[in-house]
């Protein structure tokens, strides 16, 4: 009885922080769901295929061509330049070995913005 | 550590790509360019011999290379090569056979790829079996897989332990066949925007998913190939064709002037390497 009621409480505390930093709860469930489908198309051998080359959270025998793709946030402070290096990464550097997935549509602009959506949170 | 050496490396092919590649073709010779890549690979696999290259991926990794070792004990290949002979002697209609375009003789290999200067063209083994049977009025043969690749691997067979010697003459239409070859080899193409030499030589001994990328030094002795991805023996054409297909570029035809000059090229950076085919890949 009481666990439920301290579970209460936190559930009305959070759904008011929620409410109180002005983010709307559809808004958080669209965040979750471009995640989910950042992380489908980064790790679909015929999307992204980033298992290839790079290592990255849970995926399963990746590749060691690529840097591991952890601290994204921190590495990538600027969504920007991250999203730039997914798009083409021979413009910040000439000699890389990463396909340019944006400058080829290889990936759509949506998947792109899906995957660094991913990207931020590892 | 492991990924500090596996960086250093992967700089110290891109010098050496570089070095190869940034130049105007005309500015390095055949020669030179052969030094710089054996160096380099030389270097970035210490301790394996030369010739030992030749058995691809198996030279730098021991995991693979037993299993490697248990196939070879019974080649996939060996019916192929039977055929193959078959296919050697067996009479054209006119009464001739194959071996009346190679003075009798099956081990060609180390012939093969050379310049014809006066059709100022490379010439490959395919290629001079398939003109041998039309000249006799028999039928070509697909350039990829089936009989040319059972024939490969009988006259390949015959062949082991002949030397790569691919020379490249001091006449400008050679030459510039090999450099629109090098050309092929350092050019990205496709939708991922690979070039055969980011793969097989910057990143020769890193992993992709579980495969280990294989140098590319040595890539041209051990053809044809029976490739358990295949399940049957295949072409050195077939594999540029496929390696093509998988950076989503448009492959061109097997024997055509491109492919020609790109085996002219890689032939000759495997020069000293022993012919070893035909074999078994992964």
């Amino acid at each position: 009885m009481r666990n439920t009621a301290r579970w209460a409480t936190m559930a009305a505390a959070l759904a008011i922080a929620i409410v109180g930093s002005g983010l709307p709860l559809a808004a958080i469930a669209a965040d979750t769901d471009a995640v989910a489908f950042g992380k489908q198309v980064a790790f679909d051998r015929k999307k992204g295929n980033c298992l290839a080359c790079h290592v990255m959270d849970d995926g399963e025998s990746p590749g060691n061509i690529g840097p591991p793709l952890i601290a994204m946030k921190a590495r990538f402070p600027d969504r920007a330049r991250l999203r730039a290096q997914v798009w083409d990464a021979q413009v910040a550097n000439p000699g890389t070995r990463m396909p340019p997935f944006g400058k080829h549509q290889a990936l759509s602009e949506k998947e792109i913005d899906a995957i660094v959506d991913y990207l931020y949170t590892l | 550590m492991k990924f500090t050496k596996l960086t250093l490396a992967a700089i110290c092919a891109l010098i050496a790509a570089a070095a190869m590649a940034d130049k105007k073709a005309s500015e390095t010779s055949p020669s030179e360019d052969l030094s710089v890549y054996r160096d380099y690979f030389a270097k970035r696999f210490p301790g394996v011999p030369l010739n030992e290259f030749g058995n691809g991926v198996y030279s730098i990794d021991r995991v693979s290379r037993d299993s490697w070792e248990a196939i070879e004990e019974f080649p996939p290949y060996e019916p192929m090569i039977e055929a193959g002979e078959a296919f050697w002697n067996q009479k054209f209609a006119n009464g001739k056979s194959l071996g009346s375009c190679f003075d009798g003789n099956p081990a060609q290999r180390t012939n093969y790829p050379h310049w014809n200067a006066e059709r100022k063209m490379v010439m490959t083994l395919p290629l001079a079996i398939n003109e041998c049977l039309i000249a006799n009025g028999e039928t070509a043969l697909n350039y990829k897989k089936g009989k040319i690749a059972d024939v490969l691997a009988y006259m390949s067979y015959e062949s082991r332990g002949q030397k790569i010697n691919v020379e490249v003459p001091d006449d400008p239409d050679a030459l510039a066949a090999y450099s629109a070859g090098k050309s092929f080899y350092f050019a990205r193409r496709g939708q991922l925007n690979f070039s055969c030499a980011q793969c097989h030589m910057e990143s020769a001994g890193m992993y992709v998913r579980t495969d280990i990328l294989s140098p590319a030094v040595g890539h041209a002795s051990g053809w044809p190939v029976y490739r358990s991805k295949w399940g049957e023996l295949g072409t050195l054409h077939r594999r540029f064709s496929g390696c093509n297909k998988q950076v989503r570029a448009k492959p061109f035809a097997a024997q055509s002037e491109q492919y020609r000059n790109l085996e002219y090229f890689l032939t000759h950076m495997s020069n000293g390497i022993e012919y070893n085919g035909p074999s078994a890949r992964k």
